[in-house]
């Protein structure tokens, strides 16, 4: 589902999260894999959506600033998220919190994100500290 | 006595605690049910337990002023405050002692204070809590006293059968119910106690407490003559989550994550309490992206969080549907005043953290979102209602009410005080679907009261039902 769409969503995800330019190929996979698990479990009329959106960010750009998405700088692919997420129109903006929200859950979901952020919740709680 | 719940019964040794492996066990559509029109997320659990085995066992009274407020005839105060304190009891409700209470909720309880706030200690009901800060997860301790851990257990030693996996397809006019027993999906849970397959289970009473999002829509696709309200005047405390830096690292991934909370659903409409989600959890309640949102979870040992739940009103436009398939559709829009109290949670919520000492706080209702602490004093113009946009920024539910509203008759509700549906008296609801409005504090031990009620409504009546 995702191999088409790969490397706008790629681009897309270091734009929502900016320290996802560092992981390699593997981290890539094990991000994109929690994605297409979450999507799934979705109907696939939201399945079709969520490429129809992905799609239509790398073309939008385009007309915007006459070059697709993926061959944007930093500074304007943030700016052209930015605009869509505060898009007149409801469901840009949903599309795009659903989005970014997939992406994050993908990049803060894997084992290594949380630790990367210092997060050490235990089971074991107190004892985990001492 | 049969006991049919949808989700499966996990082992003790099954709850790991880890974010996006018990999210999608234990919730619907792993927490992120949407609504109809995608603008917020509800979370409710499906397994043995229900909700109560995600909730973090915040155990709070209904308020009089609410409860008088709702006008259900016959339904006093005073009995769901008896009927409440059996379960306070039962399951060992208490204030943690200061010694297990972690830094975020401590900073909370100590700006709320300085910031001129009235703040109260939640009881929670919790027997020996290990402190892992994981009760949203499912509590990997069994320390939390749920359903789960208590009502349940004692039922089945009491004889009631339980069978798990089976989902209640239809509630059909000669009381029967038509069930489906799934198979086991992956090696995670217990199988069901029933074979997979479809059933028919006869019965002289039926009691729907599947929850809101659970039995409105069983209702809806049952072929009964019920009354036309059943689905309408859905509340749910749509709510969001501040977030504020400290200077330094503090404790709030470990301890009880809910201590602390600021009631000002009389006065304003909003209640504040502590919080600390998981890294996913906190990424998509952050507004926006980018490397503002970056550097607010890179700052995670340092940050205090905040939810903020809105009090909204019953409102016959805000109802749960079913789509195609008999599935819950929730439509909810958001009306100004809840709009006009989330904003002002936030604004509160902004001067509590600041008051303890916060250098940055991360408003959802800003834009951008991230205040500095030299901006303490703008608070009002900087976290503005018009910044709000229904679709940009997460706004979530976990209190999820009505649509089975207790009234006087068919023409103004779907139950009596006691859970009885109006025209169909061997029908009976006994959850938050009940309430004909929103209940303004965490709702569970209120259903727990109200349960009973309905409980023992039925026993007095069994005979002739079974007639």
């Amino acid at each position: 589902m995702l191999a088409s769409i790969r490397p706008v969503l790629r681009a897309i995800g270091v734009t929502v999260v900016p320290e996802a330019a560092q992981l390699d190929e593997p981290q890539w996979v094990a991000l994109e894999e929690i994605v297409r698990g979450a999507l799934v479990s979705r109907p696939r009329a939201l399945q079709r959506q969520f490429v129809l959106l992905v799609r239509a960010i790398q073309w939008l750009a385009a007309l915007r600033y006459g070059r697709p998405f993926t061959a944007l700088d930093p500074q304007r692919r943030e700016r052209f998220l930015s605009q869509l997420q505060n898009a007149p129109v409801l469901i840009l903006r949903r599309g795009i919190w659903g989005l970014r929200t997939l992406l994050l859950m993908g990049y803060y979901g894997r084992e290594a994100g949380g630790r990367a952020i210092g997060y050490r919740a235990d089971p074991r709680g107190w004892k985990a500290r001492s | 006595m049969l006991l049919l719940e949808r989700g499966p019964r996990f082992r003790d040794h099954e709850f790991t605690g880890r974010e996006l492996e018990m999210a999608p066990l234990l919730y619907a559509d792993s927490g992120g049910f949407l609504s109809a029109d995608g603008t917020m997320t509800l979370a409710f659990a499906r397994c043995y337990g229900g909700s109560t085995v995600v909730y973090t066992g915040t155990s709070l009274t209904a308020p009089e002023r609410v409860i008088r407020a709702w006008g259900v005839p016959d339904l006093e105060h005073a009995d769901l405050v008896t009927r409440s304190r059996r379960y306070l009891g039962e399951n060992n409700v208490h204030l943690l002692p200061p010694e297990e209470l972690n830094d975020n909720n401590r900073l909370f309880a100590l700006g709320a204070r300085k910031a001129g706030y009235a703040v109260e200690q939640f009881p929670v009901n919790v027997k020996g809590c290990q402190g892992s800060s994981l009760c949203n997860l499912g509590c990997p301790n069994q320390a939390k006293q749920g359903t789960n851990r208590v009502q349940l257990p004692a039922a089945e030693r009491g004889g009631v059968e339980v069978v798990t996996r089976a989902e209640v397809l239809r509630i059909d006019p000669d009381r029967s119910l038509a069930v489906r027993v799934s198979p086991t999906a992956g090696a995670i849970g217990l199988p069901s106690e029933w074979a997979p397959g479809d059933y028919r289970v006869e019965a002289h009473v039926v009691i729907c407490a599947a929850g809101t999002l659970g039995t409105n829509p069983l209702l809806l696709r049952s072929p009964l003559p019920l009354p036309r309200s059943l689905g309408r005047g859905f509340t749910c405390h749509p709510a969001l989550i501040i977030v504020a830096l400290h200077p330094q690292p503090i404790t709030n991934d470990v301890g009880h994550p809910k201590s602390f909370y600021v009631d000002r659903g009389a006065e304003e409409g909003f209640v504040l309490e502590t919080c600390m989600y998981f890294p996913f959890t906190t990424a998509k309640a952050l507004a926006g992206f980018g490397p503002l949102h970056s550097a607010v979870m890179r700052a995670y040992q340092r940050q205090q969080q905040i939810l903020v739940l809105s009090t909204d009103r019953a409102d016959d436009r805000n109802r749960i549907g079913v789509d195609r398939d008999g599935g819950p559709v929730v439509h909810y829009r958001f009306a100004p005043d809840v709009v006009a109290k989330l904003t002002r949670g936030n604004r509160a919520a902004a001067r509590i953290c600041f008051a303890a000492g916060a250098t940055h706080v991360h408003a959802p209702f800003a834009d951008p979102p991230l205040i500095g602490a030299r901006d303490a004093g703008r608070i009002d113009e900087l976290i503005a209602a018009r910044h709000w946009k229904p679709g940009k920024q997460s706004i979530t539910s976990a209190h999820l009410m009505g649509g089975c509203r207790m009234g006087r008759s068919a023409a103004d509700s779907v139950t009596d005080s006691w859970g009885r549906v109006h025209g169909v008296p061997w029908l009976r609801v006994a959850d938050a679907s009940l309430f004909p409005d929103a209940l303004e504090i965490n709702p569970y031990l209120t259903i727990m009261a109200l349960a009973d009620r309905v409980a023992e409504g039925v026993r007095a009546e069994v005979a002739t039902l079974s007639g």
